[in-house]
């Protein structure tokens, strides 16, 4: 389940491994000298690794998995919406 | 820090953005980047102490930067704006910024050095772990990538989750008065108060098993969606409280559905969670929450008037 919109092109890596510096949960490594991914479970799927890809040979469907966010943004007919930085807040 | 815990008026927890000398930084300094969250700066500056260097301060709103990177107010627009308002090429020498790794999921790295031609470094995920990392050459263990949810770190944010929700408990003791007042011959205040007190701690018992026990139980809980560990919770609670003290079936339904909407708005305060996997719990857990809630109260209710 986890994961599963995290893709590498490989045409497009440099393996210059920067998405795996960012990655806070060790989804991926090196191997055979290219970025692989190694740990697909662990994937939440935050953007890290495709924002900071140079090449844009990682693609993600990425966010924040905060369910109040997401239900303050149902209520409100928005995106999601924690309201941190107007009041209330999270974290 | 216990009242920025708490969220005590925490909006006046912001520290104003910009660039900050700890120590006395010269021109070759390290320059590290941080949320304008008090707390988050207040961490920044005592686990770096006694050592030279500058902060740059970005207007995160006051928050932290794991959830500003998320909305974007920690990003590459904001980093860049922040480099020219400072000044900051004409303080430092070098042209090497350290972010927090939290960070990365709004700062595109490789497009500030483009823009502001400073190339920025990933730091490690917590700011305890930076001194190493810079003596070691701006080298990071695995470890040091990694990011961990351990007791002490899901307990310190288990306030937060109590005082939130001042408002729905607000509502809910109004309730808990209104429903326990209810009878076949009308309205009692005693009862109101009484009844209404004990059902409102009930309440506080919900809250407190999805907000605080679930979190700090986690590892332990069965079921990996927080809903699913959540009323597992809760269903473990109120029979221990019934068994000693009948409670009736509405808290049966109640309680667990409480514990566990609870316990699925702790998904936020993890770094584990993914959007979709959230939005597909919710799909499955909120409609059961109505349907068991809304049972629990028309029992309730019947109870009162039968």
């Amino acid at each position: 389940m986890n994961g599963r919109s995290l893709a590498i092109d490989d045409g497009k890596c440099v393996s210059c491994g920067i998405c795996i510096d960012v990655c806070p949960h060790g989804v991926l490594a090196f191997g055979e000298g290219r970025v692989r991914v190694d740990a697909i479970e662990r994937c939440m799927e935050c953007g890290a690794c495709a924002m900071n890809c140079p090449t844009g040979a990682l693609t993600v469907d990425s966010g924040v998995g905060c369910a109040y966010a997401v239900i303050r943004g149902a209520l409100q007919g928005t995106a999601p919406d924690c309201g941190c930085g107007k009041g209330d807040c999270c974290t | 820090m216990v009242r920025m815990r708490l969220g005590i008026a925490r909006t006046s927890y912001t520290t104003p953005p910009g660039l900050y000398a700890l120590g006395r930084p010269d021109a070759e300094s390290p320059v590290l980047v941080t949320a304008n969250y008090r707390m988050t700066f207040d961490i920044v500056r005592s686990a770096m102490a006694g050592h030279d260097l500058w902060i740059l301060v970005l207007d995160t709103k006051g928050i932290n930067v794991w959830c500003a990177a998320g909305k974007g107010t920690f990003g590459t627009d904001e980093l860049v704006g922040r480099i020219e308002a400072t000044g900051l090429s004409d303080v430092v020498t070098h042209r090497r910024l350290i972010l927090p790794q939290l960070g990365a999921t709004g700062v595109r790295g490789h497009e500030v050095a483009k823009r502001s031609g400073f190339r920025v470094t990933w730091g490690p995920v917590r700011i305890h772990d930076l001194p190493a990392f810079m003596k070691s050459g701006m080298k990071a263990t695995p470890a040091m990538r990694r990011v961990t949810f351990s007791f002490a770190e899901r307990l310190v944010l288990t306030p937060i989750e109590i005082t939130g929700s001042w408002k729905i408990s607000l509502v809910a003791l109004f309730l808990c008065m209104i429903v326990s007042g209810l009878g076949k011959t009308g309205f009692h205040w005693r009862a109101a108060l009484i009844d209404g007190a004990s059902a409102f701690l009930l309440y506080c018992a919900a809250l407190i098993t999805g907000a605080v026990v679930t979190p700090l139980l986690l590892p332990w809980l069965p079921g990996r969606p927080f809903s699913i560990k959540g009323a597992i919770a809760g269903i473990a609670i109120i029979l221990a409280i019934h068994a000693h003290h009948p409670v009736g079936l509405h808290w049966l339904l109640l309680f667990p559905a409480l514990a566990s909407f609870t316990a699925l708005n702790f998904t936020g305060a993890t770094t584990f969670t993914s959007l979709a996997g959230v939005k597909r719990e919710i799909r499955i857990a909120v409609p059961l929450h109505i349907v068991a809630g809304g049972a629990g109260l028309i029992a309730w209710i019947a109870g009162r008037l039968a």
